[in-house]
């Protein structure tokens, strides 16, 4: 079993289950969407998602694009 | 008439760019899009909503990144590493796409951008190889800053975002233009057709607009009104008006009248 950690998602804090980021995108409904996700203020290209291990406290940013001017 | 738009590297044949916020739905913002004849729109970044909701369509599922050009923007950042943080995220959000819109803000009421944030913005991300369009102020010693720092246009304001007030400095819009080697496009302000029209006939290259189409009463009809309000803006400033005269000048013969 990964181990469970805690983090700061999207502003909130967050319990997960795993500490794989791939964990997080499924849970999240996210696979075969189009977004953005930024560690700790550095962005986790998606190449790395698979592999990416969350740390605890980890300041987690999930992003899409939206209406805008 | 071929008159093509060059900003950077690209060409686009419409001088009229959209926004996607305040519609309806997603469907009123494409069909908007689609009547505007816009080739470039913008895109805000946010959260994504990872609750109950995350099911709900996406706004790129609507508007293809393949057929428009997307311009995501920095709006709602008030520091330039806010807003070069956003415009990393949005590069991956588009698969290192480098166009973007650079807004930093300075206050949540006017929404005028702060301009030192901006230009201190606009230097690390062209540094960082992004194609910056840049919001600004229609002052024309900082767009010249911002054009000689290396953004591909120079976005003034014609008056505050969402305002709808119009063109309210027709003279800085002039100056700047004037001064600037890179497009200028207005960006902020416009309320109706008419302003749109008064832009372009001053000079512009082209203007980024959203309220005044999404807050229409038919926001599909006015984004073809504006369509035609840019294109008959720019033919008549090609066209070159006639002089302002402050006296009479008939336009029938006097030669031959009757008695």
């Amino acid at each position: 079993m990964p181990p469970k950690v805690e983090v700061i998602l999207n502003g909130k804090h967050k319990r997960l289950e795993s500490n794989k980021l791939s964990d997080l995108i499924s849970i999240s409904n996210l696979e075969n969407k189009r977004f953005a996700i930024e560690i700790n203020n550095e962005i986790v290209p998606k190449s790395q998602h698979d592999s990416f291990l969350i740390t605890n406290q980890d300041k987690i940013e999930i992003v899409e694009a939206v209406g805008g001017g | 008439m071929s008159d093509i738009l060059k900003i950077g590297e690209r060409s686009f044949s419409s001088r009229l760019m959209l926004g996607t916020g305040k519609y309806k739905d997603f469907q009123e913002t494409k069909d908007a899009i689609s009547a505007s004849g816009a080739e470039i729109v913008t895109v805000a970044i946010r959260r994504t909503n990872l609750g109950q909701n995350s099911n709900e369509p996406n706004l790129l599922d609507f508007i293809d990144p393949e057929k428009w050009t997307i311009l995501p923007n920095t709006a709602g950042c008030f520091t330039a590493d806010d807003a070069i943080r956003t415009c990393q995220l949005s590069r991956e959000l588009l698969d290192g796409k480098t166009f973007v819109k650079l807004e930093v803000l300075g206050d949540e009421e006017n929404l005028f951008p702060n301009m030192s944030e901006t230009i201190k913005a606009a230097q690390v991300l062209i540094d960082e190889g992004f194609e910056v369009l840049v919001y600004c102020s229609d002052d024309p010693i900082f767009c010249k800053e911002l054009d000689d720092a290396g953004c591909v246009a120079i976005m003034p304001l014609a008056s505050p975002i969402g305002s709808g007030l119009g063109i309210i400095n027709p003279y800085n819009l002039s100056m700047i233009i004037e001064d600037s080697q890179k497009p200028v496009i207005v960006d902020a302000g416009v309320g109706t057709a008419s302003d749109a029209s008064i832009a372009m006939e001053l000079g512009c290259d082209g203007i980024l607009m959203n309220t005044a189409v999404a807050m229409a009463q038919d926001p599909i009809l006015m984004a073809s009104a504006m369509k035609k309000a840019v294109l008959s803006g720019r033919e008549a400033f090609l066209a070159g008006r006639m002089p302002k005269k402050s006296y009479g000048s008939a336009s029938s013969p006097k030669k031959g009248l009757i008695e």
